[in-house]
């Protein structure tokens, strides 16, 4: 109503209408390229959740490692994102593979610094008593270390679920034949700006999905910090 | 028999400062099967280090720690070692707290689980072998903590400042039950503390320890028989006498 009335036009800013019609219209290619969107997010957030589980696994056993690779893991996330992607589409084309690549690197960061810190900040007179109870190093990782570090894995895995659907955008844009980024990209050139809108309401929309998807595996996985709401007996 | 230490030794050094700190000087000690004996002491006495040799979690400079009459020193897994916090693991529930020394241990679990469910009732605590630590009250995890202790199944407990972090309350409670449970029990304990009424009132012996380097300024045996009556104990005129020695000898 305001934009009709104010007679803003409408590759400037299109109304609600006219977004949901644009949304409506192209809905069989929002959902290819959303499907090629979600395969990339998807793996990239997948691998990225393996590899920083061996590493960081590695790094709290072996504080010589964790030295020697704490570095490379500040450097992905310095590392401009923008710039390396079109070096990677360079060298990978523009296929799936660049796209995943660039989500692993937005993902590996977050999942990794706060399993880490999970990890090692367990409490030294817990270590202590089962130390003193003669359980060996592995004991002591799956039955404190582990489960302490839950908490702030999935508090990591949901900034990393909500990056991934972004870096596979950004990936896209810079390159590709397929996904939500390019539609972006497509659509904002051609000035149709109802579907720029339709674009990034399916993004957000996707994102959440994660976030949302995160969220219930945390309560499944944790049910006693979801208990925690119950009132105690004290 | 029982437990002792022989000329037990411990210092920390400081490499920056290149200077030593010794905690313990050549401590001679001995705790009697089936004897619960108290260590007193004003902080900063090398109590937490007695400790930490006892369970094996550092090792002595020099000296022997004796368990009957076997050397174990830096060794571990030797004693059930209860330390002033709790440390229950806040995503298990209490009956999977209190069976994590059968964990370790690799002992069978439904064994362990019928065994425990079994204290669990003793201890007054079976409505609540589901709860997680956060949703019990602080006398509550204490006793989960002693019970974990018992669970692991040594016959000499170690108990360092178990009921330090309670309320004076819940702490006097807590000093009862632990009187109760032990007379039907009967472990060796050494129990750590800084409250005299707590000393008297559990042990056989009480040992003042000075301050570092640790010695044994004086022992008392504390001649009242089991089964004891707190109430009448505390406040006979033998235990007031004994408060006041032990008094005088903390606080000079």
């Amino acid at each position: 109503m305001v934009i009709t009335s104010a007679q803003v036009p409408l590759w400037l800013l299109p109304t609600p209408t006219h977004i949901l019609k644009a949304f409506w219209e192209t809905r069989q290619l929002i959902w290819m390229h959303t499907l090629t969107t979600l395969m990339e997010t998807t793996m990239g957030f997948a691998l990225a959740v393996i590899f920083s589980l061996i590493t960081s696994g590695v790094m709290v056993l072996s504080p010589w490692l964790k030295r020697l690779l704490y570095p490379f893991l500040i450097i992905s996330q310095t590392v401009p994102l923008i710039a390396v992607a079109p070096l990677l589409i360079l060298w990978l084309g523009y296929g799936l593979l660049p796209k995943i690549i660039i989500v692993v690197i937005v993902c590996y960061f977050p999942v990794t610094i706060s399993l880490i810190e999970g990890l090692e900040l367990s409490d030294p007179d817990l270590l202590n008593l089962l130390r003193s109870m003669g359980a060996s190093r592995w004991q002591m990782f799956y039955i404190v270390r582990w489960p302490h570090a839950l908490p702030s894995l999935f508090a990591g895995l949901k900034i990393a679920a909500t990056y991934s659907v972004m870096g596979a955008v950004i990936a896209e844009w810079l390159g590709s034949s397929a996904g939500l980024g390019v539609y972006l990209t497509r659509s904002s050139h051609s000035f149709l700006t109802d579907r720029v809108f339709a674009a990034i309401f399916t993004i957000t929309a996707l994102s959440f999905l994660y976030y949302a998807l995160i969220t219930i595996l945390t309560r499944l996985a944790l049910p006693w910090m979801h208990n925690k709401k119950r009132d105690s007996l004290e | 028999m029982g437990l002792s230490l022989k000329g037990l030794s411990k210092s920390y050094s400081n490499i920056q400062k290149n200077q030593s700190l010794e905690v313990l000087h050549s401590l001679d000690l001995d705790v009697e099967t089936g004897s619960f004996v108290s260590l007193i002491g004003p902080s900063g006495c090398g109590k937490s280090t007695i400790c930490n040799l006892l369970a094996g979690i550092e090792i002595p400079d020099s000296g022997e720690i004796l368990l009957d009459g076997e050397a174990i020193q830096g060794t571990s897994g030797n004693f059930g070692y209860m330390p002033q916090k709790d440390l229950l693991l806040p995503w298990r529930t209490l009956i999977d707290n209190v069976l994590i020394g059968c964990e370790i241990l690799h002992r069978e679990k439904r064994k362990a689980q019928v065994e425990a469910k079994e204290w669990l009732n003793q201890f007054g605590l079976s409505p609540f072998s589901e709860y997680y630590p956060h949703q019990l009250s602080g006398g509550m995890r204490q006793r989960g903590a002693l019970l974990r202790t018992i669970l692991f199944g040594k016959k000499t407990l170690l108990l360092d400042e178990p009921f330090g972090a309670l309320d004076a309350l819940t702490r006097q409670e807590m000093q009862r039950w632990l009187l109760s449970i032990w007379n039907r029990t009967r472990h060796t304990v050494l129990l750590i503390t800084h409250d005299i009424d707590e000393a008297i009132l559990l042990s056989d012996k009480v040992i003042v320890l000075s301050q570092r380097p640790t010695r044994i300024i004086h022992e008392f045996e504390i001649p009242f028989p089991h089964p004891r009556d707190p109430d009448e104990l505390l406040l006979s005129s033998v235990a007031l006498d004994f408060k006041r020695q032990l008094l005088h000898l903390l606080i000079p």
